[in-house]
Parts: structure tokens; C-alpha cells; sequence
């Protein structure tokens, strides 16, 4: 037994040496994992990016088994989705993991989003990697917003006839564009051929590249952490951060925990309230896409409403729509509006946390108001000043606050 | 430390109340059960007599109701299928769409999804609410709706109890509420009992798969408590040396 164990053995080093040798896997597997060091303070908000990774998988995963099954054709697609949650076997579980995933991911991405603007992530030297972040967050947009036509509902119709002709504000290119998008004279099968054909592989194509590369420029530089400090400026004999340990195994023992408990409400939701009280799956969206009969009110996902209470907080069409881009671009300019001379809001002034807190509620409230039909008027200019002041003047409340000494070492 | 816990706080609880925005519709608590397999039964015999001579169900198969009512494949087809039908067969009307565009100038919307587009409330307060008016059937949930009222006979005939308002400068009639004129053959909790067993099999159909979906949930919950407790074991023993 022993002998061929030992064989065994070394037939399996044999071949791992050849690979090596050939493709340095080995050398990757210490950048990123062995011998990545991250902070060891992280706390609970750096789950979300992990589990973030862990929601994409599961998207193409389970969406790889709904194209083995999905018609994307305008006269079938309906009942096809139909055909999916009742006779393809084990097909409700993966639709439903499906649609609450891309709800989850929304929810994981906006929290990581917000862990960054917490602790400063995307200051120097992490820019790049901010900047890959928010333009994945922006291809996740375009990314499930096409995933939402595909089941051929009437949310799912007239949803991307409001969201379309949007585009149509463009001056002067609009009407043809609008027209170039949708492939014919209204929303039809030409269009839901196209959202599938992105759906299904253009975007989570760019969207995968995208990670890879958000990742790549994270441990170029390193994880920042809860306190903002830079772990890497305090080194010990063998040249490993004092205050990092190794991703794996700590962290990955960590996420693996992380990443069981968010499976938990993760499966609560889609075994026992998938539609989640109509903010994941909307009951107009059990009713088949008709041209001919427009819903009495046509609101966008849960994800979408903050930036569509930005669009409706303007009475202008083309305004309406720069402002709510703008609502999403101007993300990509926050490493060089903080002028803060340090990262973490633990040892920032009041000004920061209460303009961070500001923002959440903005946020939230814009996100009440967009799914609302009798949204006030002054409401929604409200919090849609509030939304973008928070960005406008940042550069005054954190050059002009007090901050508190950062300590050289991580506290915890 | 503190402003950490406080804001954490604040985005959890803004997040709860942005989620809890539930509407309510002035619409009766239906109490249907679709894992009250008699009352399902029950619904489906009734659906199949009352509804499908105009309604069809056009996603779901008589097949299915085999497995999932508990019943025999020949009770199936003679209790639930009329005519020429074959198991493998999905529940479609009896009437052709051109005559039913002809009798009632619409055809009668297909049912295998309305549970979950309206929702079993709507369906029990709609099948409650008809009334007769001078000019014919009404509804309050869907006024003036192109359905004659069909369970008339059990149910009896109701007549609409009106308050005359001054409403700025005109009066204006409300139905303000629904007395039963002459009772039908149910009395009328018999009746909400009736109702509630259809809706119960709409609310099955529309979703066959709940059934097996929640069983199967509270193992998968069950796994994954225990899931998270071991990996939590797994994370202290490993960070007991990180957090000296």
C-alpha cells in the first residue's frame, strides 16, 4: 500500500513540476494566495467583495443551465421561462438562484462600494483599482438590466421601452439611435435577440476581464483596511508586512465562513420569499409582454430606483438623463475629489461621517422615491442635491476638517 | 469605534425600511393553503366545472396534478379533464377564442399565472364581488368587468349598498359596501370556503413548484446552519494565533 502511495506521490509531483515549469502556476498561486498579505483587521464590510466573486460565479453558473433551456425569441420566450420553473427538472431552483443572485449582487456590490468610501480605498495608490471597480459596477448595470428583458414580461417590456428611449435625448442622434438600439421601430424580437446575444456573452465577457483586472491591480498595490494604514510601510526581517497574514489560509478560511452565512439568507430568500415581496420578481412581470396594454406604472428593479429618482427629480428630458449618468460617473472622480490627508473615516472629523451618513440616507430615500409613482417633486430635488453635493463638495469638508492622528500600526 | 457601529446600524435599518414598503390594498385576506392538499383538490374540481369552460390554465398539464394533488391518473381525467383529453395534454379551455370574442368581446385571460400577478387576495375578494346593478354585473375589484358573474348560483345575488357625497361641488354615488339580495345554494361562509379552495389551486398552479420548494428549503436551511457553525469553528481555530 505504502509503495504505491509513494508512487502515487510522486507521479502527482512529477506532474504539477512539469506544469510549473511550463506556466508558473506556482508563482501565481503565492502572488494571489500563499503569499498575498492582506491586513489582518479586516471586519465584517471586507466580506463583500469576496462574496461579490461568489455571486458572479453563481450568475454564470446557474446561467449557463437557463440557456440550455431559454428561447430568446419574442413569442416563446414568455413561455419558455414558464416551461423552465415547471418542467425542466431543478429549473425553478436555478431561475430563482438566478434572479435572487442578481438582486444579492446589487446588495454585496453596493455595500462594497460603500466600504471603500468608508475607509478611503480608492485613495493613492489604489485609483486604478477604484476606477476598474466602478466601471465593472456600471457594466453590472447594463449587464442585468438586459437580463431583466429576457423573460418577456410586461415589466420586462416596457421597462426597456422606458430605459431605451431614454437614449433618445441625444440631441440631434437620438431618434436613430434609439431605433439602432432596439433593431426595429418599437421594442420587438430583433431586441430581445440582441439584450440575450450581450446578456448571455458580450458583457459577462467584459465583466469577468474586468474583475481579473480589478483584482490584478488590488494585490499590485495591496488591500487597504479599516484603519486606512498603509501595512506595507512596517516590514519585519523577511520583508512580509508586520500587520499582514497570508490570504490563504486566513482569509480564505474567513470567506469560506462569510461566505456560508450569506448562503444562508441567500437560500432563506430563494426557497421561501423568491419574489421578495415584488422587489426581486414583479407580479406584472407574471403577465406576458403586450405592446398594446401599457402598465399604469412602470418602475425600474429596487437596484435602479435611486438613479431613476435622479432622472424624474428633473422636469427636462435631456437634463434628466445627463443628471442621472452624471449620478453614476461622477463615482469614477472621488480619488481626486477626497482631499483628505487620510483614508479612514475612523480618524477622520464629523464632517466626513456625517456627509457619508447624509449620503447613505440620500441614497436610500432616492431609492424609496424612484419606485414610488407620487414621489414629491421637492423631495426627489432634495435628496437629489443632497446626492450630488455629497461628491460636489468633498473637496471642501475633507481639506478643511480636523483628522485625527492614524496610528502607525493596525489597532485591531 | 463608535461612529463604525452607529452607521452600520443606520444603512442595516434604512435598508429594513426601504424593503418594508408594502402597500395595503383593501383587499380580503384570502387564508388560502396550497399545502392543504384536500382544499387544493377541491379547487381544482371546482376550477375545472366553473372556470375552464372559458379560462384555460395553458402552462399546466393534467399530468402534473397526479403527482402533486395526490391523485390517481384516472380520477384525474374524470374528475378534472373533460372530452377528449390525454394527460400529457395542458388544461385549455373548452371555448374557441373566436366565439369568446364574439360573446364577450374579449377573451378570458389565461389563469395559470394570475395568482402571482394579481395575487390570491385579489382573486378571493374578486370572486366575492360581484353585484347586480340595473345594467348587469358588477365588480368592485374590476369594475365594469367583461365576466358575467358565474358562481352566481352558489353564491346568490348580491346588490350594492350606495352613499350619495357632496364631493366639491357635485354629489357623487359610492358603493360603500355588498348585501347578499337572495342567497344562493351556499351560505355565505360556505361560499368563502369554496372560494378559498380555488384560489388555493390557482395559487398551487401558477407556482407547482412551492411545494417541493419550501420542503426542500428547510433541509437546505437546516445544512446550512450547520454549514456556517463548522466554518466558524474552522475560522476561530484558525485565527486563534492572528488575534493574540
Amino acid at each position: 500500500m505504502a509503495k504505491i502511495a509513494n508512487h502515487l506521490n510522486r507521479g502527482a509531483t512529477a506532474v504539477s513540476d512539469w506544469v510549473n515549469e511550463r506556466a508558473g502556476v506556482g508563482e501565481f498561486y503565492k502572488k494571489h494566495i500563499s503569499e498575498y498579505y492582506a491586513p489582518k483587521n479586516f471586519n465584517l464590510w471586507y466580506f463583500f467583495g469576496s462574496l461579490s466573486l461568489l455571486v458572479l460565479v453563481n450568475q454564470l453558473l446557474t446561467g449557463i443551465f437557463l440557456t440550455m433551456h431559454y428561447k430568446p425569441d419574442a413569442e416563446l420566450a414568455f413561455a419558455s421561462v414558464e416551461y423552465i420553473m415547471r418542467d425542466v427538472q431543478w429549473g425553478w431552483l436555478i431561475r430563482y438562484m438566478h434572479s435572487t443572485g442578481a438582486s444579492l449582487f446589487f446588495v454585496v456590490v453596493y455595500l462594497h462600494m460603500l466600504r471603500a468610501l468608508m475607509y478611503g480605498s480608492y485613495q493613492k495608490p489604489r485609483e486604478l483599482v477604484w476606477i476598474l471597480g466602478v466601471t465593472i459596477f456600471l457594466v453590472l448595470m447594463a449587464e442585468s438590466f438586459m437580463g431583466y428583458v429576457l423573460p418577456w414580461g410586461q415589466m420586462s417590456y416596457w421597462g426597456a421601452q422606458v430605459i431605451i428611449s431614454l437614449f433618445g435625448a441625444v440631441p440631434v442622434l437620438g431618434p436613430d439611435l434609439v431605433e439602432w438600439i432596439r433593431g426595429d421601430y418599437f421594442v420587438a424580437d430583433a431586441t430581445l435577440n440582441r439584450f440575450f446575444a450581450l446578456h448571455v456573452v458580450a458583457l459577462p465577457l467584459v465583466l469577468l476581464a474586468l474583475v481579473v483586472l480589478h483584482l490584478a491591480a488590488l494585490h499590485e498595490v495591496g488591500s487597504n483596511n479599516p484603519d486606512g494604514v498603509d501595512i506595507k510601510a512596517n516590514k519585519d526581517e523577511a520583508g512580509r508586512p508586520r500587520d499582514g497574514i497570508p490570504f490563504h489560509p486566513y482569509y480564505t478560511v474567513k470567506d469560506i465562513f462569510g461566505a456560508a452565512f450569506f448562503l444562508l439568507i441567500a437560500a432563506f430568500i430563494i426557497f421561501f420569499w423568491p419574489e421578495f415581496g415584488g422587489y426581486f420578481l414583479k407580479p406584472d412581470n407574471f403577465v406576458e409582454a403586450n405592446p398594446l396594454v401599457t402598465p399604469d406604472h412602470i418602475p425600474p428593479v429596487w437596484y435602479f430606483t435611486p438613479f431613476y429618482a435622479i432622472l424624474q427629480a428633473v422636469p427636462d428630458k435631456l437634463m434628466g438623463v445627463v443628471l442621472m449618468g452624471a449620478a453614476v460617473l461622477i463615482f469614477y472622480l472621488v480619488p481626486w475629489l477626497d482631499r483628505s490627508p487620510v483614508r479612514s473615516i475612523r480618524y477622520r472629523g464629523w464632517m466626513s461621517k456625517f456627509m457619508l451618513a447624509l449620503f447613505c440616507l440620500a441614497f436610500v430615500r432616492l431609492g424609496m422615491l424612484g419606485l414610488s409613482q407620487e414621489s414629491s417633486t421637492f423631495e426627489l430635488r432634495l435628496w437629489t442635491f443632497v446626492y450630488f453635493a455629497f461628491f460636489i463638495l468633498m473637496p471642501i469638508w475633507t481639506s478643511i476638517e480636523k483628522t485625527k492622528p492614524v496610528p502607525e500600526r493596525v489597532t485591531h | 469605534m463608535k461612529a463604525r457601529y452607529i452607521l452600520t446600524g443606520a444603512v442595516l435599518l434604512l435598508a429594513a425600511f426601504a424593503a418594508h414598503g408594502a402597500k395595503t390594498s383593501g383587499l380580503d385576506h384570502a387564508g388560502s393553503n396550497v399545502f392543504d392538499t384536500a382544499s387544493v383538490q377541491r379547487g381544482a374540481a371546482a376550477f375545472a366545472n366553473y372556470c375552464m369552460a372559458c379560462h384555460s390554465m395553458q402552462f399546466k398539464r393534467y399530468q402534473r396534478l397526479v403527482q402533486d394533488l395526490n391523485m390517481s391518473e384516472e380520477e384525474v381525467l374524470e374528475f378534472l379533464a373533460f372530452g377528449e383529453q390525454e394527460l400529457s395534454d395542458y388544461m385549455v379551455a373548452a371555448m374557441r377564442d373566436e366565439d369568446a370574442e364574439e360573446w364577450f368581446g374579449v377573451v378570458p385571460p389565461d389563469l395559470s399565472l394570475t395568482a402571482r400577478s394579481r395575487s390570491p387576495d385579489w382573486i378571493y375578494t374578486f370572486l366575492r364581488s360581484y353585484f347586480l346593478t340595473d345594467n348587469g354585473w358588477d365588480n368592485t375589484v374590476k369594475e365594469l368587468t367583461a365576466m358575467p358573474h358565474v358562481l352566481v348560483e352558489l353564491q346568490g345575488i348580491q346588490r350594492a349598498v350606495t352613499e350619495t357625497r357632496e364631493v366639491g361641488d357635485e354629489l357623487r354615488t359610492e358603493v360603500i359596501g355588498l348585501e347578499l339580495d337572495r342567497p344562493g345554494l351556499m351560505s355565505p361562509s360556505e361560499y368563502d370556503d369554496f372560494v378559498r379552495d380555488i384560489v388555493a389551486f390557482m395559487e398551487y398552479a401558477a407556482e407547482p413548484a412551492r411545494l417541493q420548494r419550501e420542503r426542500l428549503g428547510v433541509w437546505v436551511l437546516l445544512f446550512l446552519s450547520l454549514f456556517t457553525f463548522v466554518s466558524y469553528l474552522l475560522y476561530q481555530e484558525y485565527w486563534k494565533d492572528v488575534k493574540k
